[in-house]
């Protein structure tokens, strides 16, 4: 099983050493003539205003946190999956109970307005 | 893998394949961008690229060397480590997954059997969901590093956008590990021998195709990059070959959930195969590379078409449509199969 | 293999010393990522290529990706060093070398004899099996653990609009 994993190895090896060839490649050969404008921020033309640092929509927070705990879900449907030909009705009930639990909290997170982006 | 007497032909073997892969991986990667340009010329009724080759055709490699003599700016604000580290990791991460693909049967060559794949894993479907939930991280951090208004608020967007369509592409895929019970790409497609995964999840096909497109942001679901509101998105303070490193992510990314698509849905490289021995081994991985070449051909197709959605429609056709819609479907498929079954 | 085990397991250690003495919040946060996906070569290594990827989609690709968003969104800084208390400086230091020797004993005691060799290969289809037969009351309960977690999440969220 080990050795299947060689290849990646190998492949990551040579795909990490191309990446940084082609960097390196064009911050060699590229020219550098750095301005004080040209290095500034982008803003559409306009002086840069303020810091691009800033306190963003407490959303954002919540769409990470509901994703690890569906992808917690996610991650047990697929040995699930694997065995469920042998599994048969016994494993359909399981995860019927399983998803059922998940889905009265996704109803309730819907009901909460947590999946309204506009608000 | 073979014996153990012979590591260092074992090795050569490896070596020549993953050269052989990436080679034929980033010339495909560079035509597509030459034919999305063509395309959408021609719905737009244009010509695209005519001048660099006959029909433009030499134009990915005036791309390639342009980028390579461009000017590397550095905005003076950014993050400097984390700025050049974010381009690597899209790159590293859209071309990992490619090692897992199978492409063909096998071949042999001087009694030595080779497999038409860099390697063939246990759990070869969840390495590549793996990868991909690790792509966000280059697309995250640009955003954060560029410390500039426009990436930072399309870094955001995206990584928020594809976490939440990741969910419906895992579970879209479930669906398809229930009928084969296996989590070997290899495996998947020898078990649609007589009768293609399309026929029996339909509806779990349309998920992953709709949840792939937002996860590559591409049009419908281009938002990171909504050029009309958000300049050019996560990359705005990116050029040189950084940016064409993020570009290339994309369009490789875009290949490997068409090759995902093809494996788990269209019975991978299964088709007509007849002729000597060397025909009958090469004609399945033309057969892949037709149905790939759909897929991409699909989603430039559709690039072409279709507006975008609005960023809190986008939301909620990912949290309130595709993922009980998905749901829905392990169930269905489940119930289905152990009906069968018993 | 062996060598591949020590290369990554120092990879670890390393990532992990950057994770508390970086002051760049962003920085500790990658500095963990490295150390997860490290470990995840380490169960590699030890025959558990499941619990592997499922390091990588959970730790590595979904809880980090929350630390990343929380500190793009708290727009956090450089960490200003808090003033640091005379006992802290002079008996941090001794205490910290009495602990690691304390686990470097027991660990040394007790499992000097073993060796880390899998004992099956512990595939999809075997933690599958274990999972949805011999335990599938404490899986089951992993939902409700899931729902409460939902819970709270809305609420904390909820609370601070």
């Amino acid at each position: 099983m080990i050795q299947d994993y060689l290849p990646i190895l190998i492949h990551m090896v040579i795909v990490v050493v191309l990446a940084l060839a082609l960097m390196g490649l064009s911050s060699w050969v590229g020219v550098r003539r750095p301005t004080r404008e040209k290095n500034a921020p982008y803003e559409c033309g306009i002086p840069p205003v303020g810091n691009a640092r800033e306190k963003f929509s407490i959303s954002f927070y919540l769409v990470g946190m509901l994703f690890i705990l569906f992808d917690v879900e996610v991650a047990f449907l697929f040995p699930w999956a694997v065995v469920y030909k042998s599994l048969k009705w016994f494993g359909f009930i399981e995860m019927f109970i399983f998803v059922g639990v998940l889905f009265a909290g996704y109803i309730y997170i819907w009901k909460k307005g947590a999946l309204d982006w506009s608000r | 893998m073979g014996t153990s007497s012979e590591p260092l032909i074992l090795t050569a073997i490896i070596l020549a394949k993953v050269a052989v892969v990436l080679l034929v991986f980033l010339t495909s990667v560079a035509y597509a961008v030459w034919l999305e340009r063509k395309v959408v010329a021609h719905i737009q009724s244009r010509w695209g690229p005519y001048l660099v080759g006959p029909h433009g055709l030499l134009q990915p490699v005036a791309d390639g060397l342009k980028f390579l003599f461009k000017e590397d700016i550095e905005p003076r604000e950014v993050d400097r480590l984390i700025y050049y580290l974010a381009p690597f990791v899209a790159f590293t991460m859209a071309f990992a997954s490619i090692a897992v693909i199978p492409f063909g049967e096998s071949i042999t060559i001087l009694g030595h059997k080779i497999n038409f794949e860099i390697t063939s894993l246990n759990v070869g479907l969840l390495f590549i969901l793996a990868v991909t939930s690790l792509g966000v991280y280059g697309i995250a951090l640009a955003g954060w590093s560029s410390n500039s208004k426009f990436p930072l608020f399309g870094g955001l967007r995206s990584s928020a956008q594809m976490i939440s369509y990741e969910l419906s592409l895992g579970l879209a895929l479930v669906g398809v590990v229930l009928i084969s019970g296996s989590l070997n790409l290899r495996e998947i497609v020898d078990q649609q021998q007589g009768l293609w995964n399309i026929v029996r999840q339909p509806l779990g096909f349309l998920l992953y195709i709709s949840a792939a497109i937002a996860e590559t942001n591409r049009t419908p679901f281009d938002l990171p990059e909504a050029e009309s509101e958000l300049v050019g998105g996560f990359h705005t303070e990116y050029s040189s070959y950084k940016f064409a490193m993020f570009f290339i992510a994309e369009y490789a990314n875009i290949f490997t959930v068409s090759c995902l698509a093809t494996l788990m849905f269209f019975g991978g490289w299964h088709g007509p195969v007849f002729g000597p021995h060397l025909l009958r081994a090469f004609l399945p991985v033309l057969w892949f590379g037709l149905k790939v070449f759909c897929f991409v051909f699909a989603y430039i197709w559709i690039r072409g078409t279709l507006p975008r959605f609005r960023y809190d429609q986008l939301m909620s056709f990912g949290w309130k449509f595709l993922l009980p819609l998905a749901l829905a479907n392990v169930l269905i498929t489940s119930f289905v199969v152990a009906w069968r079954a018993s | 293999m062996l060598p591949l085990f020590y290369i990554f397991g120092a990879v670890a250690i390393l990532a992990a010393l950057s994770v508390v003495l970086q002051q760049t919040p962003v920085y500790s946060a990658l500095s963990l990522i490295v150390v997860l996906c490290s470990l995840a070569v380490v169960y590699l290594l030890l025959g558990a290529e499941f619990l592997a990827v499922i390091q990588v989609i959970v730790y590595a690709g979904a809880i980090m990706v929350l630390f990343v968003l929380v500190i793009m969104l708290l727009n956090a800084r450089r960490e200003t060093p808090a003033d640091r208390s005379r006992m802290a400086r002079w008996l941090g230091f001794p205490l910290l070398i009495a602990f690691f020797g304390q686990i470097l004993f027991a660990t040394w005691r007790h499992f000097s004899g073993l060796h880390a060799t899998p004992q099956m290969a512990a595939g999809p289809k075997s933690i599958g099996e274990l999972l949805f037969r011999n335990y599938a009351l404490p899986f089951e309960l992993t939902s409700v653990l899931i729902l409460v977690a939902i819970l709270g999440a809305v609420i904390l969220a909820k609370k601070q609009v």
